[in-house]
């Protein structure tokens, strides 16, 4: 490559006098220790989807248990050996399975695999920066990442097995070592490994922050930021405040696990260890540390997929985006509410009813900011030139499930509904929709649509719609009947239903959805090929530009080096949606306002 | 729209990094405070005064900030010689408070006032593991403060980083102090 500019740290003016002499890569400072934040995105998206694959794999092996509950499996036994003793999983195996996919789909899929990869890969393009504030700490991120990642995959083969308590890991499970073949070893390296990814996501947003507010290009002002920025921003806001509390709340755990301290436990009598010595400690105390966390988390995993979702829909449109200030007020006030909700998820845990009301209204009161962004998506469609382009489906098949699983988060916000529904199939069915399915979605959009900016090539667009279509019925499939289980009282987390009449009549529901799941998954491995082959030997891109769109990143090379830009770091005129404006198809963000053009 | 002047930055990239940073310490500390104050508000709360020696490690914390902000005016004013001694002082400064911190745990458990084990109180444990948090911090910013006056740049903002950052550790601490004292 011959345009590489070499990166001296940013002056604190906005200058661009960058020296642009070639330097010499070797492979280890390219693909390893990279601080490209190109190549650092394109490491997240990878290991992001390394874990995927294994936390969906998993999700199979426990839907086989759900869906063939008596039917013996002997190629199982020669995987999984003494977790699946003749051919069927058991119930420790299946509540190791549970929690690792859990905690490896929302951490290490949704919120690495996703922010990590297009926080890192959109900021410096479309703010117009060389790289991150400290491509150093970016480095850096990404590595206590990968630790993460070795310490919670090594924990699956300890001799007691991964921790087993649930991927929220509540104590007395979490804090007893005895409690469970999983709250051994297996705990300490969840927590290890659970440790290193709240610094490394600390990292991350920082940085993320730090660019966004202080590296944009001229004229590029907060207004003019593409909605992407803004929902990566207000992601990092929440992660740099709630992943210190969670830290906090697994200190306080270490303790009571290695120290014999009394945060959590009290002297309660466990089967097999007997009385507790431990005297005054409250389990609810975790539950208040963890979901003050936890709840921020759903919108850590959800405000990048919106940013994106708006972002694809506008160009694949070829119209503005409906309401630029509704969608960023509605961002803001998704991410205040998120602070404010938290104990919605604890209404069982004898929650003072007063308290509980306060939490219900501000839990319903974030259905206004969320109805807005449907509303402007949809209007955003409205009448525009649709280009249905597999990101563009993607995008569409987000909104679909926003709104399918959104309108279930009314009920559940409901602490009297939420009595009868909580722990059941119902909330398994809408948070897999609205927070998984649809962020995993936006995911996916994201991938198809900046393939060609990542790799200079295009994915194929017939495995990108055969992809699109069994993932988006399969979704439906999968989680649209377990609202019915739900509603008939199914609990989650059960090994095996086949033992209580009342939820025989289920049997072959669960069954119906087990094997759906699996060819949705086999869909994936579709999608994973498409990825891997297109990467070598995908159609090249041949134009900078090659989805018309308006923001900086178009504007760089098709195959950037480090520091993005060869030249001078374009200027920016204009906001990052003037599209069929005046009668142009697009007007890119560099090009100046002409002297009789309309304004917006 | 015509805004198409460079804007003038008030802060650089790495005090946005270093204060964000700091917003984020501080919400480990929020954490830890509120719990104690839920934990504290239940039963099974041992009531206790603090150490006596965390009143000299108070006051020992805040000639420590007074000595680093020295450090800073010489190496403004080019003196490297003396920049370096005051940075020296306030090493070995913090290196003194994180003693008298241990030295304070020493004290309440020689009056029988467990910190862990199955005779602890969580009043107790929560002043170990809230101290012991800061002392990390602390502790962090001494490893800085050597490596600057080793290195010892004569321009860059490290030094002016390495001061915000020890005073932000110094009020912490002082807001740690009040509330263990008096609020919680």
């Amino acid at each position: 490559m011959s345009h590489e500019a070499t990166l001296h740290g940013h002056d604190s003016h906005g200058h661009d006098d960058h020296g642009h002499h070639e330097h010499h890569d070797t492979f280890l400072t390219k693909y390893v220790f990279s601080q490209d934040h190109k190549m650092i995105a394109k490491q997240f998206l990878i290991t992001g989807m390394v874990w995927a694959v294994l936390g969906g794999l998993m999700s199979v092996l426990f839907r086989l248990q759900l869906g063939y509950p008596d039917a013996s499996f002997p190629w199982l036994e020669s995987i999984l050996g003494k977790w699946a003793k003749g051919g069927q999983i058991t119930p420790e195996a299946y509540y190791a399975l549970v929690t690792t996919h859990g905690t490896v789909l929302v951490f290490f899929v949704l919120t690495a695999g996703l922010s990590g990869t297009f926080a890192n890969f959109l900021i410096p393009l479309q703010v117009g920066a060389r790289d991150m504030a400290s491509p150093f700490m970016n480095m850096l991120s990404y590595w206590f990442f990968l630790a993460a990642s070795v310490v919670m995959l090594s924990s699956m083969f300890v001799e007691t097995g991964p921790f087993s308590g649930g991927w929220t890991a509540y104590p007395p499970l979490s804090a007893l070592g005895d409690a469970s073949p999983g709250s051994k070893t297996g705990m300490d390296l969840w927590i290890i490994a659970m440790a290193l990814f709240v610094v490394s996501s600390l990292l991350g947003g920082l940085n993320y922050i730090a660019t966004i507010l202080n590296m944009r290009t001229k004229g590029m002002s907060m207004t003019r930021l593409p909605l992407t920025i803004w929902a990566l921003f207000f992601t990092a806001v929440l992660g740099v405040l709630s992943f210190p509390v969670l830290l906090s709340g697994l200190i306080l755990l270490i303790f009571d696990r290695n120290f014999g301290t009394s945060f959590y436990l009290s002297d309660i009598f466990v089967n097999g260890v007997g009385a507790l010595s431990n005297e005054g400690g409250s389990a609810i105390l975790y539950q208040h540390l963890f979901w003050f966390l936890g709840h921020p988390e759903v919108y850590i995993i959800l405000l990048p997929a919106m940013g994106m979702v708006s972002e694809i829909m506008s160009i694949n449109s070829r119209k503005p985006i409906f309401g630029y200030m509704a969608m960023l007020g509605s961002l803001f006030a998704i991410a205040a509410l998120a602070f404010l909700v938290w104990a919605h998820h604890m209404f069982v845990t004898g929650l003072n009813p007063f308290l509980g009301s306060i939490f219900v209204l501000l839990t319903l009161l974030i259905a206004v900011p969320s109805a807005i962004k449907v509303f402007n998506w949809l209007t955003t469609l409205w009448r525009g030139n649709i280009r249905f382009t597999p990101a563009m489906l993607f995008a569409i098949g987000f909104v679909s499930l926003f709104i399918s699983g959104g309108l279930t988060g009314i009920w559940l916000g409901n602490a009297a509904l939420d009595i009868h529904l909580h722990d059941t199939y119902f909330v398994i069915a809408h948070f897999h929709i609205v927070m998984g399915v649809a962020s995993m979605f936006g995911m996916f959009a994201g991938v198809y649509h900046w393939f060609p900016k990542m790799y200079g090539r295009y994915l194929n667009n017939s495995l990108g719609y055969i992809h699109f279509w069994v993932t988006m019925a399969g979704a439906y499939l999968i989680f649209w009947p377990m609202h019915y289980e739900g509603l008939a009282g199914m609990p989650r987390r059960y090994f095996d239903f086949s033992i209580w009449e009342s939820f025989k009549q289920f049997a072959e529901l669960n069954r119906f959805i087990s094997t759906v799941s699996m060819i949705v998954f086999a869909v994936q491995i579709l999608f994973l090929i498409n990825f891997f082959y297109s990467i070598f030997k995908g159609r090249k891109v041949t134009t900078t530009n090659p989805w018309e769109a308006n923001t900086l990143e178009w504007t760089t090379p098709i195959n950037p080096g480090h520091g993005n830009w060869p030249g001078e770091i374009p200027e920016v005129h204009r906001w990052a949606y003037d599209y069929g404006k005046d009668g142009k198809d697009f007007i890119p963000q560099d090009v100046p306002v002409g002297a009789d053009e309309s304004s917006h | 729209m015509n805004s198409l002047v460079a804007e003038k930055k008030k802060f650089t990239q790495y005090q946005v990094l270093l204060w964000v940073g700091i917003g984020s310490i501080l919400m480990a500390f929020a954490g830890l405070t509120s719990a104690y104050i839920v934990k504290k508000g239940q039963a099974n709360w041992l009531d206790f005064d603090l150490p006596s020696v965390f009143w000299i490690s108070t006051v020992v914390i805040l000639v420590s900030s007074f000595t680093m902000q020295m450090a800073a005016k010489k190496h403004k004013e080019g003196q490297q010689n003396q920049f370096k001694g005051f940075m020296t002082v306030t090493a070995i400064l913090g290196i003194s408070f994180l003693i008298l911190q241990l030295q304070g745990f020493a004290a309440l458990e020689a009056n029988s006032i467990a910190l862990t084990g199955p005779k602890s109180n969580s009043a107790g444990s929560f002043l170990l593991v809230i101290t012991g948090f800061h002392m990390l911090h602390l502790l962090a910013g001494v490893i800085a403060l050597v490596i600057i006056s080793i290195k010892a740049p004569k321009q860059g903002e490290s030094v002016s980083l390495m001061s915000t950052y020890w005073h932000f550790v110094d009020v912490l601490w002082i807001y740690l102090f009040v509330f263990l004292n008096w609020v919680g």
